[in-house]
């Protein structure tokens, strides 16, 4: 496994000029792998939770695939997506759904899982496109990866090369009553199976250089 | 003077009211500016939603003890910003915990909170929250610096400090308004207004398509539940101070939502119609139109 110089262990020479041991991976970052966190204590907390988390869905901006193109006209006045509560955040903190937008190459997992890893749960995973649910026509690529749900747990797919704003759209009010439902669990899923997934991942991406989970 | 108990309560019925009305409000005025782009927009009570959505997650994590304190200090600045001020004039429930000098200190509520959020957005040690905060502080300070000006001269014209005062001496007839009575400084103090309410063409600080989101970048779950409890509540704040110091107060809530509205209509109406500033250009344009307007009042009082 190959690390990055800046990432390996170190010494250090202060400002002051004391000199001391750096270990980035475990300095500068939190290693503490996610838990399962229970719903609220009651069923009616828990239902209006659902249901706001339902009404307000905030996209994370990030583009992978050819897809991404189809996400831009949904603001537009043609399809008008903030209608329905869905919004567009810029940073992975604020934003609860994940839209992986096609094909996903090995070098984008990596970025993609660290963007998931940092949204706070509960978090949702839009695959978009044929891509995401069986390689697609990237299917025997050396370069992607095939199948979504073995590395992010997926809530919902949008089947077609390249599906239409109008699916999206359709898609967002299906993703809407599967979290009504309360089944719209990843966050928790994703906790559950950490090894599984982890394993995954490693097995895609030969140069892992970063912290097991990313806070 | 004797210090009424009641008055706690009544406060807190204003804070629910304002916090309700602002949530309302700012989803109204997106809805317009979206009309203006020829879309629906969001939903009016979208604000409520994602305020329980955000109080509603699960997890949140921290950087430190001044990124727990940020949004509460912003908070503080801006429900300490709305308390200090007579909401509705004339009236004993709505007219809060204002004293003799608080205009001072309505303009040291103003900057209080975006200084919490400049230490809090500090911590999180993201880059972007750190040049969010750089871009922030230096254009509010300037955008402040006419409504400063603006306020002394009002200060000097009704040789008072305190805030119910300068309501009062406005009653009786619209010409009696500092509207009318001093328009440079009026026009002085709008412009400035402009600059802190954060739509454009002076959002550069908080706009998503910028430096993500500026200061917020970290902040995620019930810490951006408070901020956005803030952000409904103080843009009213701020607006209650302009009427009363400038367009005769209100005397009850109808007056006060009509007043509100349109003043707020104005930085709306601004907002669609000119493209963003970047901050030097709008640091520029404070220190051409706005400041020698209120310098200029000043002169004149
Ligand atoms: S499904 Fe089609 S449109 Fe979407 S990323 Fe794959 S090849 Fe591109």
């Amino acid at each position: 496994m190959s690390m990055k110089p800046e990432l390996m262990k170190r010494m250090v020479k202060g400002p002051d000029g004391v000199e001391f041991e750096v270990e980035p991976l475990r300095d500068y970052f939190c290693e503490a792998p996610p838990t399962v966190m229970p719903a609220a204590y009651s069923r009616i907390v828990e239902d209006l939770f659902n249901w706001a988390r339902a009404e307000s869905l905030w996209i994370l901006g990030f583009g992978t695939g050819c897809g991404a193109i189809e996400m831009r006209p949904l603001m537009t006045p043609r399809f008008d997506a903030y209608r329905f509560g869905v919004q567009w955040r810029p940073t992975p903190r604020q934003a609860n759904l994940f839209i992986i937008s096609g094909y996903l190459s090995t070098k984008t997992l990596k970025r993609a899982i660290r963007s998931y890893e940092q949204m706070q749960n509960p978090k949702y995973v839009i695959g978009l496109g044929s891509c995401t649910i069986n390689g697609g026509m990237y299917w025997d690529s050396y370069n992607t990866i095939k199948r979504l749900d073995d590395y992010l747990p997926v809530d919902l797919y949008i089947a077609g090369c390249m599906p239409r704003p109008e699916a999206l759209l359709a898609g967002f009010q299906e993703l809407k009553t599967i979290i009504r439902a309360g089944k719209a669990e990843g966050a928790n899923k994703y906790a559950e199976n950490f090894e599984w997934y982890k394993a995954n991942q490693k097995r895609v991406i030969h140069d892992w250089d970063m912290p097991d989970y990313n806070w | 003077m004797q210090f009424e108990w009641m008055k706690i309560p009544y406060a807190l019925l204003t804070l629910f009211i304002v916090v309700n009305f602002g949530m309302l409000l700012g989803a109204f005025i997106q809805k317009i500016g979206a009309r203006v782009g020829r879309r629906h927009g969001i939903p009016v009570w979208q604000n409520h939603i994602d305020l329980i959505k955000n109080y509603g997650l699960r997890s949140s994590i921290t950087h430190g003890t001044m990124f727990y304190l940020g949004p509460v200090f912003r908070l503080s600045g801006g429900v300490g910003l709305l308390l200090f001020v007579p909401t509705i004039h004339g009236s004993e429930m709505f007219s809060n915990l204002s004293f003799a000098g608080d205009l001072i200190l309505a303009l040291y509520f103003v900057f209080f909170g975006a200084l919490g959020m400049a230490l809090g957005a500090g911590e999180s040690g993201h880059p972007h929250a750190a040049i969010g905060v750089t871009r922030g502080l230096s254009q509010m300070s300037m955008a402040e610096l006419p409504f400063a000006l603006a306020t002394f001269s009002i200060a000097l014209q009704y040789q008072t400090l305190s805030i119910t005062d300068i309501v009062a001496a406005q009653q009786g007839g619209m010409l009696n308004w500092t509207l009318f009575t001093n328009p440079l400084a009026v026009a002085a103090a709008m412009l400035s207004f402009l600059g802190s309410m954060m739509r454009p063409p002076f959002d550069v600080v908080l706009a998503p398509q910028e430096i993500p989101i500026g200061p917020p970048t970290e902040y995620h779950s019930s810490y951006l539940a408070l901020m956005q409890t803030n952000r409904a509540l103080f843009p009213i704040a701020k607006i209650v101070i302009y009427m009363n110091l400038f367009f005769g107060g209100a005397a009850s809530w109808p007056v006060f939502f009509f007043k509100v509205f349109l003043i707020y209509l104005w930085s709306a109406f601004v907002g669609v119609v000119f493209p963003r500033f970047r901050v030097e250009q709008s640091i520029r344009w404070f220190l051409v139109w706005a400041v020698p307007l209120g310098v200029l009042s000043i002169l004149l009082v």
